[in-house]
């Protein structure tokens, strides 16, 4: 397997950043780590994962459309879209890898979404796989296993190395492009490495998390739960889950007008807020009971419904260390869970 | 780079008809003359004026009038209430055809329909009834029963009276909640007047309306011996992209936008009563 020394890292960052944007997870002033576009001498992060997910990527938080002129009774459009150019993200884990090919059912199907294509097209995804899964961490509940990664390219270390393997021709395209920079080594050691990986996730304690009680033909029994209720209870609706989520791609579509045109813009939005559904005439979601139980229902029935039994959730964890009454996905699946 | 749903065409408005005092119909070309787009009866269109907000309505021509398309919409929200104080002349952007459509080439054709209105709900059943009209014998008997707050909320009343009343093989039966000064037809309800009708159970339903007259009007079929799978309704929330993506009109695991907005009952039976 091709690998590269770990202290050639910076070698690799700037040969890869030479040709196109790459991007890596680093460690922000604070600790928390985040995405930034390399810059030389920039460290890759040594944090499980990054706190915002990878989604922006292909998804921005806010992109602009269309632009718009008025001028009387008169309207021009104007298709600002750009081609996008080629990047390289570097680093990604396993469950936010799967997480673009569940965008990707929602962006990539008809109508496609030229706006996420031209990005996921233009991006290479070399994913990382994971040596340190942390309490939080349930991706192996659904099928994702993080010593294994998906992505165009995957790369895992041994302590010592990165061993680098691509998966596609984009992939093949990115290691041919660092060629120079590697060198054939040998995998006694990773194997170790990923056999110790996998050992701690089958001890994590969310490992034993069952997704049998859900799945698209599970909607009305769920829907009328009377948990609902008492899940919900103490939600606040901040949309911190939806932020930080991987997988929610729910938008809001606004127009601002800056004195000499409109511009459309695109945003995050979350099915959490009160006025997510709110028409002139009344709101079919009015309590928060409401509002959460979509969320949930969406990612453990409505998604697999509509996509061949696939989950919307890649169980990073994000949702579990953020939300500020402590309320997750993993006390939604036991308490509705079907004994 | 192909084009993209959410980036809409251009669309002059050339005529614009007071229907009643909150309800106006709007008639929309391209700017090169004719229709922006095709559609088939019960789809719906995003319309919107770039500043102020983007709706979906639904397209309340037939697709067999091949000059204009036409959108009768209710004054109620920011955008409504811009595109109610607009002269002719104005344009407006509109995007679609979105959504399912009336089974009209199918399940409806060769049977009896009876359509059942209340207020602004005549807008996407005008669609279907001119249709009708247009293919008159791939159709049965057609009944229209059209109920509104008063004979001056009465949609497209010119229309009903000089054209539909006037064609051979439709019955047209209004009503009004209120007796009124100048108004002779029936009063009351129109759930109530569905049953006084008493209208023949192999009939197709298409019903569009308020929720509680949609309710009662269902409730009362079912007293008459029509099953579910003999009415369709059309439905709508509220919605962004109009292409199942943006996450906000589902019912359940179907999105209105792009599995509705036409259901038959017994598929609305089978997902959350959250609409």
């Amino acid at each position: 397997m091709l690998k590269i020394s770990i202290d050639k890292l910076d070698e690799l960052f700037e040969a890869i950043s030479a040709s196109q944007t790459l991007y890596i997870p680093t460690d922000r002033e604070d600790g928390a780590a985040e995405y930034r576009k390399y810059e030389s001498g920039m460290k890759l992060s040594n944090a499980l994962n990054t706190v915002r997910s990878a989604k922006d990527f292909f998804f921005p938080q806010t992109e602009n459309l269309v632009d718009f002129k008025m001028e009387g009774k008169n309207i021009e459009v104007i298709d600002i879209r750009k081609e996008s150019e080629d990047f390289v993200i570097f680093g990604v884990r396993a469950c936010d890898a799967r997480s673009f090919t569940i965008l990707d059912k929602v962006f990539l199907a008809e109508p496609v979404d030229s706006y996420y294509k031209t990005r996921r097209e233009h991006g290479t995804v070399v994913t990382m796989a994971c040596t340190r899964p942390s309490e939080t961490c349930f991706c192996g509940v659904f099928g994702i296993d993080a010593t294994a990664p998906e992505g165009d390219a995957a790369c895992w270390s041994d302590g010592e190395s990165f061993f680098f393997e691509a998966h596609n021709e984009k992939g093949q395209k990115f290691i041919d492009s660092i060629s120079s920079l590697l060198e054939d080594g040998d995998t006694a050691k990773l194997e170790e490495t990923r056999e110790k990986t996998r050992s701690i996730l089958k001890k994590l304690p969310l490992a034993g998390l069952s997704t049998e009680s859900f799945g698209g033909d599970r909607m009305m029994e769920h829907f009328n739960s009377e948990k609902w209720g008492e899940l919900s209870e103490s939600c606040l609706g901040c949309g911190t889950c939806t932020f930080v989520c991987p997988t929610c791609q729910c938008y809001d579509i606004k127009d601002f007008n800056t004195g000499h045109g409109i511009k459309r813009f695109r945003c995050w939005d979350s099915c959490m807020y009160s006025d997510f559904t709110k028409m002139a005439h009344g709101n079919p979601r009015l309590t928060q009971l409401e509002r959460f139980r979509q969320r949930f229902m969406h990612k453990l029935v409505y998604f697999p419904a509509n996509n061949n039994g696939e989950f919307g959730c890649v169980g990073c964890g994000r949702c579990l260390s953020k939300c500020p009454i402590s309320m997750n996905i993993v006390k939604v699946m036991k308490a509705l869970e079907v004994k | 780079m192909n084009n993209d749903t959410l980036i809409p065409y251009i669309g002059v408005v050339t005529d614009i008809r007071q229907d009643t005092p909150d309800v106006k119909t709007f008639r929309v070309v391209s700017p090169e003359g004719g229709k922006v787009f095709e559609h088939m009866p019960g789809q719906c269109a995003m319309l919107s004026i770039p500043g102020v907000g983007e709706g979906m309505f639904s397209i309340t021509s037939s697709p067999t009038n091949k000059e204009f398309m036409e959108f009768s919409i209710k004054k109620c929200g920011c955008l409504t209430t811009w595109l109610h104080a607009m002269d002719v002349g104005q344009q407006i952007t509109i995007r679609g055809p979105y959504g399912n459509h009336f089974p009209v080439e199918t399940d409806l054709e060769g049977k009896d329909l009876l359509f059942i209105a209340g207020g602004i709900g005549l807008a996407p059943l005008r669609s279907v009834i001119n249709y009708v009209r247009d293919n008159r014998s791939d159709y049965g008997d057609v009944q229209i029963v059209y109920g509104s707050r008063s004979k001056d909320d009465l949609v497209d009343y010119k229309e009903i009276i000089d054209e539909w009343m006037a064609d051979e093989g439709i019955e047209v039966n209004l009503t009004i909640d209120n007796p009124q000064e100048g108004w002779d037809g029936h009063v009351g309800f129109v759930p109530n007047y569905v049953k006084e009708l008493n209208p023949s159970i192999n009939k197709t339903v298409l019903i569009c309306g308020p929720p509680i007259m949609i309710k009662f009007t269902l409730a009362g079929l079912k007293e008459l011996g029509f099953t579910e799978t003999q009415v369709y309704t059309t439905m709508e929330l509220r919605m962004k992209c109009a292409v199942g993506k943006c996450g906000r009109c589902n019912i359940g695991s179907k999105y209105v936008c792009k599995d509705g907005p036409v259901f038959r009952f017994d598929q609305l039976d089978e997902l959350p009563d959250e609409y």
